[in-house]
């Protein structure tokens, strides 16, 4: 077996062998699925963690405060302790609440975004499942997420929660159209779902430099359509916590709430790992024709150093709007996805496939 | 792998039942670590939330129309989107005959879009 950190394949077929070789095919199979899916929780536990604590400091810096600094050194166990301080307290039980539902909607909202993640490339090789049907996939799934929080919203009888969870749904369902529009627009120029072809074909240039003008406009639109559709400001209406106390969530206190509070973080990391596999060519390095020792340097930094770091600077610009732009209202909101968004992307798309018939692009 | 076949979707299903079960287990372990400190008991502990007003009559009375109009809004368009994915991946053997079509279809699209904005679907005010 060869451990090789650019290229994963040859690590993956080693355990695929050694599995199948040791155990009956059956039991192979759970348990490799099994061990993926241990290493995705736990994936996806520090990521949660980190993220929680990225935008309470970045959230600080903007608003020139220090931010968490009390627990270890510059507050890094902070959402640690946050953790075990929501695992350690009450759950407490809701007059009128339709209990079932009411327990229901945090487990749809947390698989919902768990399993996209198992689409996701995280370097060469390095993914659990490589659909045909990859992006649709990523885009059916996490879609789901929706019903949880209507569920939540409806179940526990509180007149915030359903306004926030009425708001949710309808911004939701609207931004998940330009979130498809612009998947589309790179679809076409892509010419595959299956996300390891998308990266493949981005091997001479990053189709936002490659697709120019449509897909630049794509990736614009893209990033306020994915901002808005896992509801973080400024589009959080649905939570909007000083008008709708916490919208959907309101009732839910102790590790259910927890849950809907990874979820959401998990969503931004979702959309902004399908923004930097998509648009910014996921795994593959940065190269610049004709600088072939600045293109040899950029190949010795591992894929997935390039797939966080770029995954995290798309993170890093939705955090960055959340802290600048003030709330929108409902029905600027609507307004500005039904009105604008929508007919510019189906524009879009026209431009996208008049300028891959005609050669256009590099 | 061209032709997916329904046993490709094995390692979604044994996904999402890992993740149930990490959900359980988290339950089970706060229903515990709970379990030993003492739970307070008030009258209006378990009241919904109103910022700090006594809770009058249900939540669940009927709400604004319009929410229900985005959804039915949102059903039409996101079956339209579905049919541009097959137009996506076949479009290079389509060539131009299929660039017409799809304009002619985005065409039909954004009549209806404009039939909608005439009658006022999509005013919110």
């Amino acid at each position: 077996m060869t451990f090789n950190i650019y290229d994963f394949t040859s690590f993956n077929q080693w355990i695929d062998k050694t599995l199948y070789d040791n155990l009956p095919s059956f039991w192979a199979l759970i348990i490799e699925m099994t061990l993926i899916g241990v290493a995705f929780l736990l994936f996806y536990a520090v990521i949660g963690l980190f993220l929680v604590y990225a935008e309470r400091k970045v959230c600080a810096f903007i608003q020139n405060r220090v931010g968490p600094n009390r627990v270890g050194p510059y507050g890094i166990f902070q959402t640690i302790a946050d953790f075990i301080k929501l695992l350690m307290k009450e759950i407490i039980p809701i007059n009128n609440a339709d209990k079932f539902l009411f327990n229901l909607a945090p487990f749809i909202v947390i698989i919902a975004s768990f399993m996209a993640i198992a689409a996701i490339p995280f370097g060469k090789g390095l993914h659990a499942i490589d659909f045909n049907i990859g992006i649709f996939y990523v885009m059916a799934v996490s879609s789901l997420g929706v019903v949880g929080i209507l569920l939540a919203g409806w179940s526990s009888n509180n007149k915030y929660s359903l306004i926030g969870a009425m708001r949710s749904g309808a911004q939701i369902v609207s931004y998940e159209l330009s979130v498809g529009l612009s998947m589309v627009t790179m679809v076409i120029l892509a010419g595959s779902m299956q996300l390891s072809e998308i990266v493949e074909a981005q091997r001479n240039g990053w189709f936002i430099f490659t697709g120019h003008i449509p897909a630049f406009i794509a990736f614009v639109i893209f990033l306020i359509a994915s901002t808005a559709e896992t509801n973080r400001g400024p589009f959080d209406l649905a939570e909007a916590e000083s008008e709708l106390t916490a919208g959907f969530h309101t009732e839910y206190s102790g590790i259910k709430f927890a849950f809907f509070f990874l979820a959401e973080y998990m969503n931004m990391f979702i959309v902004a790992s399908i923004a930097a596999t998509i648009f910014w060519g996921g795994w593959m390095p940065l190269h610049i024709g004709g600088w072939v020792g600045f293109n040899h340097a950029m190949d010795f930094i591992p894929p997935f150093f390039w797939y966080m770091g770029k995954t995290l600077i798309v993170i890093f610009l939705m955090m960055w709007f959340k802290w600048t732009f003030p709330r929108l209202r409902i029905d600027q909101l609507l307004k500005l996805e039904w009105k604008y968004l929508l007919p510019i992307n189906l524009f879009n798309i026209i431009l996208m496939a008049l300028v891959v018939l005609m050669g256009w692009h590099f | 792998m061209n032709n997916s076949v329904s046993s490709d979707y094995i390692p979604i299903l044994l996904q999402s039942v890992v993740v149930f079960g990490f959900v359980v287990i988290t339950m089970l372990a706060t229903h515990f670590l709970t379990a030993k400190r003492r739970k307070i008991e008030t009258r209006k502990k378990s009241n919904n939330f109103e910022c700090g007003i006594e809770v009058k009559g249900n939540a669940r009375i009927p709400f604004s129309v319009k929410y229900f109009m985005v959804a039915i809004l949102f059903v039409l368009f996101d079956v339209e989107i579905i049919f541009f994915y097959p137009y996506a991946i076949n479009f290079r053997e389509l060539g131009w005959g299929g660039l017409f079509s799809m304009f002619i279809f985005v065409a039909l699209l954004l009549i209806g879009f404009f039939y909608l904005h005439r009658k006022g679907a999509l005013k919110w005010e």
